[in-house]
């Protein structure tokens, strides 16, 4: 398939892309009619991880620069919303864009090791700086200390926003115009910057790619996507506390990015729903059909009932295992090899292997 | 003299940031591979001593030498099972298999033992004092640290002196060569990984009776060993330890003299500021990467 330029940027390439994109939205927006509020509290979640992982696959996707740090972009993103119009009584759509621009900041500052970083070292400068981001939270009496905040009322233009329904339309409606702006992020000068600093850092600087700028710029972004997933996360749960921010979250918004595919936005779409799902159905796995009885009777006899949850965290390091063995691609990578095997449209385009 | 007190105390925390820190060197060093499942290997090691004291009811030292047993087949069985299964992995697949092999890990021991805190009984107390002219000692800071230099003092030896642990020095500075030589390279592998699961073993199980032994006992110790590695370079035996040391030290200082808050902040500055200035760390020498 011959790509000009124009071809590359434009959104909606042919019929069908339309008519996808058109049964999606209505899709989202006949939901909250047909759904009880569980599910769109589920829809709510899956909005949300959908954000920080499209984020997130900018940075380890796209360029290729490791994080394990993005539980402390999104606890600043939360908090900061929070302290914003809890304590200083800055309305909603002032306060989440502040909050996820200190996060962005707080992107830049760490970008700045991270510049000169790469591989392992980057995966523990940014693990630190998750860890370290939470710990801080927790001693600060300011911010409810291990205690957490209550997330006020989400009030824009004089409408509350309370309960799962309302909320829906206000995280899908940014996840929605986030995710969008992702992807055409990435069909622009900038995007092809980020990809050629992941397949080469050196040829990218050779080419004239200006690799301080690019790689700050992706930590903002991602970053900033954090924080937003972050302040709304704080309605959709209506309370924040430190424990929820911690390394085995950082690790789960990587895990959404390989299940979705590594510099995929519809592939880190894909991974956000799908685990927020798994995760849900295995945390209650005692109550699965077939394999919960099952599950619990061997708990019983070897294991203890108590930590049958603890399921949910060997099935998904197995997946990401499995992932990275059998087809590091994710998804993504799926989808290609079912497409070239049935002729779909077109032919098998390699795709570039992770960082 | 709380300065002396304060040094003592680093040191007995630094040597457990030391062993943590070696093991996580031992796997880097000869493959390349950034082990984030080394906190949860040590982590259910622990567990299983704790098991074959309370359940089986071991005496303590057949409890420590089959914890260190099933900790050395642990490690070769995810080498084997996981490692090597990843065909031509880049940088990034590597640190995600090891963090799957986390999940996993930490999800088996929640299964298994659940997430309730409990208490490691080890022989030797906390509690009970020595003074040394105007320093206490417990016995517990004693023991880890006499421990943690007879591993080191171990390692060195072994890696001096044996056939194997020259073995792997040479896997390490060249894969291809080493093999073309006649060694076994990917049976060399399995057993850094045997020997780093081992020395964390070890580390955990030291740890364990200071702290509460619960699913969450490792995460906070394997930053510092992180922090340790790479003070020391990443790469470098002597250098881990010295990290180790010195990160303990540093940690008890800021404790005691600024504020017990920034303490946990300590490990994050001592990773940026060492990776700023001297990404090679303070021993090794610069580290030269081919395009």
């Amino acid at each position: 398939m011959e790509n000009d330029h124009y071809g590359d940027i434009r959104l909606l390439g042919s019929r069908w892309d339309w008519l996808w994109c058109l049964t999606l939205l209505l899709g989202l927006l006949v939901l909250p009619w047909l759904a009880p509020n569980y599910h769109l509290y589920v829809a709510n979640c899956m909005a949300i991880n959908v954000i920080v992982a499209v984020g997130l696959n900018v940075l380890v996707g796209y360029t290729g620069q490791i994080s394990l740090g993005h539980a402390g972009f999104f606890a600043i993103g939360s908090y900061g919303t929070v302290v914003l119009m809890v304590q200083w009584g800055t309305p909603f759509f002032v306060a989440l864009p502040c909050a996820a621009a200190a996060a962005a900041a707080a992107g830049c500052l760490l970008a700045i090791p991270a510049l000169r970083l790469e591989g392992p070292y980057l995966a523990i400068a940014t693990l630190a700086f998750g860890l370290t981001v939470t710990q801080l939270i927790g001693r600060w009496g300011f911010l409810g200390g291990h205690m957490g905040l209550k997330a006020p009322v989400l009030t824009l233009f004089g409408w509350q926003f309370s309960g799962d329904r309302p909320l829906y339309y206000v995280v899908v409606l940014i996840a929605v115009a986030l995710t969008v702006a992702a992807r055409n992020l990435m069909k622009t000068r900038v995007g092809r910057a980020l990809t050629a600093i992941r397949e080469s850092h050196v040829a990218a600087g050779a080419m004239g790619v200006d690799l301080a700028r690019y790689k700050t710029l992706a930590f903002a972004v991602s970053a900033f996507y954090a924080g937003v997933g972050g302040g709304l996360m704080a309605f959709v749960l209506g309370y924040i506390n430190p424990s929820a921010f911690s390394l085995i979250l950082s690790i789960q918004f990587l895990a959404m990015v390989v299940i979705g595919g590594l510099g995929c936005v519809w592939g880190s779409v894909m991974g956000a729903v799908l685990f927020t799902f798994l995760n849900l159905k295995l945390e209650a796995v005692g109550q699965l059909p077939f394999a919960g009885p099952l599950l619990e009777s061997f708990s019983r006899r070897w294991m203890t009932v108590g930590g049958l949850s603890n399921v949910t965290s060997i099935v998904f390091g197995l997946i990401l295992i499995g992932i990275m063995v059998f087809e590091p691609q994710g998804l993504h990578g799926l989808w290609l090899r079912v497409k070239s095997r049935l002729h779909l449209g077109a032919p098998w385009r390699s795709s570039p292997g992770g960082a | 003299m709380m300065l002396a007190q304060l040094l003592v105390s680093g040191v007995s925390t630094g040597s457990l940031y030391a062993l943590l820190a070696l093991a996580m060197v031992i796997v880097y060093k000869t493959s390349g591979v950034l082990n984030f499942g080394q906190g949860e290997m040590a982590m259910l090691s622990t567990f299983v001593a704790y098991a074959l004291l309370q359940s089986a009811g071991w005496p303590f030292l057949y409890a420590f030498i089959g914890a260190l047993v099933f900790a050395a087949l642990l490690g070769a069985f995810l080498d084997f099972v996981f490692l090597r299964r990843a065909r031509n992995p880049s940088v990034l697949g590597l640190i995600v298999i090891t963090l799957g092999i986390e999940m996993v890990l930490y999800g088996v021991v929640g299964w298994k033992w659940g997430a309730e805190q409990k208490e490691f009984p080890f022989p030797v107390s906390d509690t009970e004092l020595i003074r040394l002219g105007s320093v206490v000692v417990s016995h517990l800071n004693l023991v880890t640290v006499g421990t943690a230099t007879v591993v080191m003092l171990g390692l060195y030896l072994f890696f001096r002196h044996t056939r194997l642990g020259i073995a792997m020095k040479a896997t390490q500075q060249n894969p291809l060569g080493a093999r073309i030589n006649g060694i076994p390279t990917r049976n060399v592998l399995s057993f850094a990984w045997a020997l780093s699961s081992v020395v964390g073993a070890t580390a955990g199980m030291l740890l364990a009776p200071s702290a509460t032994l619960d699913p969450n006992l490792m995460l906070d110790p394997l930053l510092k060993a992180f922090a340790s590695a790479v003070l020391g370079g990443m790469t470098s035996l002597v250098g881990a330890v010295v990290g180790g040391y010195a990160l303990g030290v540093v940690e008890n200082l800021v404790g005691g003299y600024v504020s017990l808050d920034l303490r946990s902040v300590v490990a994050f500055v001592v990773i940026v500021v060492a990776l700023c200035l001297r990404p090679s760390g303070l021993l090794a020498r610069h580290y030269v990467r081919k395009v």
